[in-house]
């Protein structure tokens, strides 16, 4: 039983960061139809330059805001020079755009920081916390992991919801055309929509390293989980990203814990080409039918 | 509602890749009057609005409003100077709410302008102030009719590009639109362009009436002469 509370507990802390994936996935899938294959090796990136900066500060918090900071610029960035061209083209030519972005930054990165193994610094205590005398498998730099997703969450949710901001970037992601036929300058939205999902995966990045070493492809298999909570939830639906990624986080931990760590990613994949075989449009998806 | 503006379009030449759907076409759409675009499939009626829109490039020619050559502009700025086109098919987000959609359409300007624009037009549209938390879906099609035709008047627009208003309508509803157009011009000093199959409702409201024909300008005339024009009634219009 005492097992079972920490397995579930530490799924929860990781599957936030599946969700943060997820989640920055079906911001630019809603809004520009593209799969994004390069947002973990961005997430590596701004991963990276957090970590330059917390070397020379010797700061964390200047490094996780500095990386947020980068994840937003280089969204943006990216949006405007390499995807602005092949918005309009065949949805492949932007299929492979991004599997070239993912192998250019891999690269770039080995070539600035070599491909050694580093380890970069949680924000908090990974040491686990306790009720009473029971050990509760989660440290308190986990509950900040799960909590600052969770509030980003939050943050979109309203943002999206309430804000004019967020009447436009949803008013583009369902039908462009008549967005801009009522004045709304649709290319912004667009690269603010990069920009915002660019953050999201820099957190994710910021927050998943402490457990996995930083490294030029340490995103990789974070980004096949990401991507499956994304599935998980349909694509379509930022809330099904999150409640994706805490399906997806609990029960690779059960996996983990009860049958054995190499089976992880195994049984993540399975996941994966099962919802895709089963029920390809997610469970939450309102959309009956969709093409990857 | 605001100063009334000719819209004068001439010698517009656009198309699609090879195909030229417009072959120099020139109307001016007089301030404050419907200027009907009557003409059978494929004569040019839309690709018409879609070049005054921006969304179909305008190869030659200009179109001048308030004598500023909106020609080759892009379409965010075209409705930004004063242009609504509210599209064939309607063009309701339905998977916004009614009032969503309504603030969408005025979005680019002044905060204290959207608000007075949105109270305008709840006024002028009880029916969608009863139905504002509701999602666009579960409108009916002529609901959505005024629900768009009201969004285009979020922007305070100068121009209305009204692309097929009736189409799939139920002649009541049909009747409605017609009278609501109607009123935008009397009341408001509107100026539209409305394209319409439906020519007997369209030349009922107009006060002027164009026909097109492979891309050319075949006839245009005040409404009432068009309609009495049995010639060319039955060559092109078709009732």
């Amino acid at each position: 039983m005492q097992e079972f509370l920490q397995f579930t507990l530490s799924g929860v802390s990781f599957g936030m960061i599946y969700a943060a994936i997820g989640l920055s996935l079906v911001l630019i899938w809603r809004g520009t139809r593209i799969l994004n294959y390069a947002q973990g090796a961005m997430a590596m990136f701004t991963t990276y330059i957090a970590y330059t900066v917390i070397i020379h500060t010797g700061n964390y918090w200047e490094g996780f805001f500095t990386a947020l900071a980068a994840g937003m610029v280089l969204g943006a960035v990216i949006e405007r020079t390499v995807i602005r061209p092949v918005e309009a083209k065949p949805p492949l030519n932007a299929v492979i755009v991004t599997i070239g972005m993912l192998i250019f930054l891999e690269g770039l990165a080995g070539i600035i920081y070599g491909g050694q193994f580093k380890s970069f610094p949680p924000a908090f205590s990974i040491t686990s916390l306790h009720a009473g005398s029971v050990p509760l498998g989660v440290s308190r730099n986990d509950v900040f992991t799960a909590l600052s997703v969770l509030a980003a969450a939050i943050v979109l949710a309203v943002v999206f919801n309430y804000t004019p901001v967020g009447l436009r970037l949803r008013a583009t992601a369902f039908n462009a055309a008549v967005a801009r036929l009522l004045g709304i300058r649709v290319g912004r939205v667009l690269t603010l929509g990069w920009a915002i999902a660019g953050l999201v995966g820099a957190l994710a990045g910021v927050l998943v390293t402490p457990s996995t070493f930083l490294y030029p492809n340490s995103m990789d298999q974070i980004f096949v989980l990401g991507f499956t909570a994304a599935v998980i939830g349909g694509l379509d639906s930022p809330a099904g990203a999150i409640v994706g990624g805490l399906i997806l986080g609990v029960l690779l931990n059960y996996v983990g814990g009860y049958l054995g760590s190499d089976l992880v990613s195994l049984f993540g994949l399975g996941v994966l080409v099962l919802i895709l075989m089963v029920r390809p449009s997610g469970l939450f998806s309102t959309r009956t039918t969709r093409q990857v | 509602m605001t100063d009334a503006a000719t819209l004068e379009i001439s010698g517009v030449v656009s198309g699609y890749g090879g195909v030229k759907a417009l072959a120099g076409v020139s109307i001016t759409a007089k301030a404050a009057t419907i200027t009907a675009v009557l003409g059978a499939n494929g004569a040019g009626k839309t690709t018409l609005l879609r070049t005054i829109s921006g969304f179909v490039r305008a190869r030659q020619g200009r179109i001048v409003l308030d004598g500023v050559n909106l020609a080759r502009r892009h379409p965010e700025d075209i409705a930004r100077a004063g242009v609504a086109h509210v599209p064939e098919g309607q063009g309701v987000i339905t998977e916004l709410t009614v009032e969503e959609n309504l603030r969408l359409g005025g979005l680019w300007r002044a905060r204290g302008d959207r608000a007075a624009s949105l109270a305008d037009a709840y006024q002028r549209f009880p029916l969608l102030a009863e139905r504002r938390r509701r999602p666009a879906s579960t409108l009916s099609g002529g609901e959505r009719q005024l629900l768009v035709i009201a969004r285009a008047l979020m922007a305070r627009p100068r121009v209305l590009l009204l692309d097929e208003p009736s189409l799939g309508l139920a002649p009541l509803m049909v009747a409605q639109v017609m009278d609501l157009v109607g009123g935008l011009r009397n009341e408001g000093g509107l100026t539209v362009l409305l394209v319409e199959q439906n020519a007997r409702s369209a030349l009922a409201i107009a006060d002027h009436g164009v026909v097109l024909n492979l891309g050319k300008v075949v006839a245009s005339a005040e409404a009432r002469a068009l309609a009495a024009d049995l010639a060319l009634r039955r060559h092109y219009l078709g009732f």
